[in-house]
């Protein structure tokens, strides 16, 4: 049994993953909204290894790796894509790239 | 695998504390990061809670992750995100503001927060820990054989992943190159 119960550590965990959702939610610059992403998958990967310590496996150390694998995939194309969307429309105002709005 | 858990049970205690201690750090950088304006101090808070669930990693037993999570994701991911903060101001005139941004006093709130972890880790090298507090640490080399044991298809997924991401990111850069010289010519 590890000392640090992992019910606490999966509270901070559901903690970091909430504040990435509301700065998913409430900031509207892409940039925000990329870290509050990464916030996200940072909270996810604590549950992962949270639960690798508290089952003392390797399994939640490899499942953090392909998380940290997809955060990196996902930051190159978001950052290319906001490189675009400022290119075009000189902001980084999630609301003005509305253009596919129905 | 190591076996760690003969160490003496007030000792534990203040791993925990540090785990605690860390979290906090964690989830208070992370609110800022949230409420920031600038993206330049958000990325600085958001830094800060990086390192700080790494030392969580570590006190957890997982030392491999903690060192990833400072290396790729403090480091290199956190760069491009800088890289790019970088070539959006060049477009916009911004030396102004840039150094109101990077005032001492900007600076005060992540190296303060980045001074409770120094302190921890510190603390943690004085008192001559090697290993964490977690009973059973898992070290790298099982790590390394369940990747490449039950995982592997996983492996070789991940691997795929990051060629259509290297893929679609130069396409896009690409792109952009392409229609940015025509627009060069027209007078600004």
């Amino acid at each position: 049994m590890t000392t640090v119960p992992m019910m606490h550590a999966m509270i901070v965990a559901a903690i970091l993953l909430g504040l990435g959702l509301t700065g998913l939610l409430v900031r509207r610059n892409i940039m925000f909204t990329l870290l509050s992403i990464e916030i996200m998958l940072n909270g996810a990967g604590l549950a992962f290894i949270a639960a690798a310590a508290h089952w003392k496996q390797a399994d939640g150390q490899v499942m953090y790796l392909f998380i940290i694998t997809m955060a990196a995939v996902e930051v190159a194309v978001g950052l290319a894509l906001v490189l675009q969307m400022y290119h075009h429309l000189r902001t980084l105002d999630l609301d003005a790239a509305s253009s596919m709005k129905g | 695998m190591r076996l760690t858990g003969k160490m003496p049970v007030p000792q534990k205690e203040k791993m925990n504390a540090t785990f605690y201690i860390s979290a906090a750090v964690a989830v208070l950088s992370t609110i800022l990061v949230i409420v920031s304006r600038r993206a330049v101090h958000a990325l600085l808070y958001f830094i800060v809670s990086l390192l700080a669930v790494a030392a969580m990693f570590y006190v957890m037993g997982a030392p491999f992750v903690a060192m990833l999570q400072v290396i790729i994701y403090a480091g290199a991911i956190m760069v491009l995100f800088l890289f790019v903060m970088m070539m959006i101001n060049l477009g916009v005139d911004v030396r102004g503001p840039e150094q109101a941004w990077l005032r001492p006093s900007r600076l005060a709130g992540p190296a303060v927060l980045a001074g409770v972890l120094v302190a921890e880790l510190v603390y943690v090298l004085a008192a001559g820990w090697k290993h964490s507090a977690a009973p059973v640490e898992v070290p790298p080399e099982q790590v390394g054989l369940a990747a490449f044991g039950p995982y592997v298809l996983g492996v070789e997924l991940a691997s795929l992943l990051l060629l259509a991401g290297l893929v679609g990111t130069y396409h896009l850069a690409r792109g952009r190159r392409e229609d940015k010289s025509p627009k060069e010519e027209q007078p600004r």
